[in-house]
């Protein structure tokens, strides 16, 4: 193995499979489970969670990813792709079993590449612009605590599919959520500045808290995270804000379109390519 | 009968002995995501992996590599499962593993959370890491994600190196 070049090297020894990132094609990551769907289980009610959690996870991979180059540090960029790189993971798996149950037999890349806008379920908040890393710190504390309390439940899901995904992810996301609290504490409690931003990043997501909670409710775990979380950081607690609209039915910012041409314009310019 | 038994018996020796693609002194046995491997009566090879993490991109390669051995090693039809659950825990690396990782530079985990919901703690309770090179409890974490999902980097006061540790996971 030679280090003289660093792509080269990844490369090396996989003469019949140079790709090394994530991109189409990909061999389905529930390959070789067992993917009966239990009899009183509703299909299409899983499918639809599936697509809903599936497209939280991809939109925030997403959007973690953009930190990459712009983070504060190199340590933040490397723990923001980290977690950007865990939820794309997710999202895969979630894809691939809402693709077995839905009826449509749709493979991870027609869920993430071949929908549009109107077609994704996640929720606002996760397809915001970064802001500033209050903003990304903020909105990573709320989106982690509520997938964490949401996904512990879910472990006991009658579907075994979704209950292995979500009790595997859960141990992720408590990594996730805890990089978060840190991170919030350290700034909420940190400068004048550093406090005033964590200040308006809560008050930029305070609008989208309310769209977390209409289908699954996990309310109590997660207000008693950040309660502890704004205690320890001098911060108030975030102030709910209703605002008409809900990303679960569809309804988007103008934000989540450019992300998702971003996201799918490779995909869709030459859709029988694979890399 | 017989056959079929020490043909399992091989077949496993074989799948265990694949290295980990991104700790490569470390075998996929040695990890804990080799889960099982039998062989059924028209002898095809079954090997079950489970993943590290969600987002591992290793997984794939993985399944290519014992699919690869297992045929290179006489068996033509190979079969590789995926198992989600129980779900991968850094307690399944193996006691040879832990000595690999420490010889390597690369400081083994302690014993991993247990069952049930985790709450969030804020109060310092850092647990000390030794450091892998010189032994000294005197280290600090500097950042909970490195270069691979599974492993942590940590720095030593007392020899001043930087290490990387794998996660509770």
């Amino acid at each position: 193995m030679s280090d003289d070049h660093v792509y080269l090297t990844l490369a090396e020894g996989h003469e019949d499979d140079t790709r090394w990132a994530y991109g189409t094609g990909f061999e389905d990551p529930l390959h070789g489970v067992d993917t009966t769907v239990p009899d009183d289980v509703d299909a299409a009610a899983l499918a639809a969670l599936c697509v809903a959690l599936g497209d939280d996870a991809l939109v925030s991979a997403q959007r973690l990813g953009e930190w990459v180059t712009r983070a504060p540090e190199l340590e933040e960029e490397v723990a923001l792709a980290n977690i950007g790189l865990d939820l794309l993971g997710q999202a895969r798996l979630l894809y691939s079993r809402a693709g077995q149950t839905d009826g449509t037999g749709r493979d991870e890349d027609a869920y993430a590449y071949f929908r549009d806008a109107a077609d994704f379920r996640n929720v606002r908040l996760a397809e915001l612009p970064n802001g500033d890393f209050a903003f990304t710190i903020v909105r990573l504390l709320v989106l982690s605590s509520w997938r964490l309390a949401h996904f512990e439940r879910l472990a006991s899901h009658p579907d075994p599919v979704l209950a292995a995904i979500a009790a595997k992810g859960a141990k992720e996301l408590r990594y996730h959520r805890q990089y978060a609290a840190e991170w919030a504490v350290r700034l909420g409690d940190g400068t004048d500045e550093s406090h005033r931003r964590m200040r308006r990043a809560q008050e930029q997501v305070a609008p989208y808290l309310g769209e977390l909670f209409t289908a699954f409710d996990v309310r109590r775990e997660v207000v008693a995270d950040l309660k502890q979380v704004t205690d320890a950081a001098g911060l108030p607690m975030p102030v709910y804000r209703p605002l008409p609209g809900c990303g679960r039915e569809g309804e988007h910012t103008e934000h989540l379109a450019p992300l998702l041409a971003e996201l799918q314009g490779i995909a869709r310019a030459h859709p029988e390519a694979t890399w | 009968m017989v056959t079929t038994l020490l043909d399992a018996r091989r077949a496993r020796h074989i799948a265990a002995q694949v290295p980990d693609p991104e700790l490569p002194m470390l075998t996929l046995a040695d990890l804990g995501v080799l889960r099982d491997v039998e062989t059924t009566e028209d002898g095809t090879v079954v090997a079950s992996l489970t993943p590290t993490y969600s987002g591992c991109p290793a997984m794939a390669e993985m399944r290519a590599d014992v699919a690869a051995r297992l045929r290179a090693a006489g068996y033509p039809r190979v079969e590789i499962r995926t198992v989600l659950d129980p779900p991968w825990s850094s307690d399944w690396i193996t006691q040879a593993g832990r000595a690999k990782l420490a010889e390597h530079g690369i400081a083994p985990p302690g014993p991993a959370p247990r069952g049930g919901p985790v709450p969030l703690v804020l109060s310092p309770t850092r647990h000390t890491v030794a450091c892998p090179r010189c032994g000294s409890a005197d280290t600090e974490e500097t950042s909970r994600f490195a270069a691979t999902s599974c492993k942590a980097l940590w720095r030593c006061r007392a020899c001043a190196e930087p290490f990387e540790y794998v996660k509770e996971i």
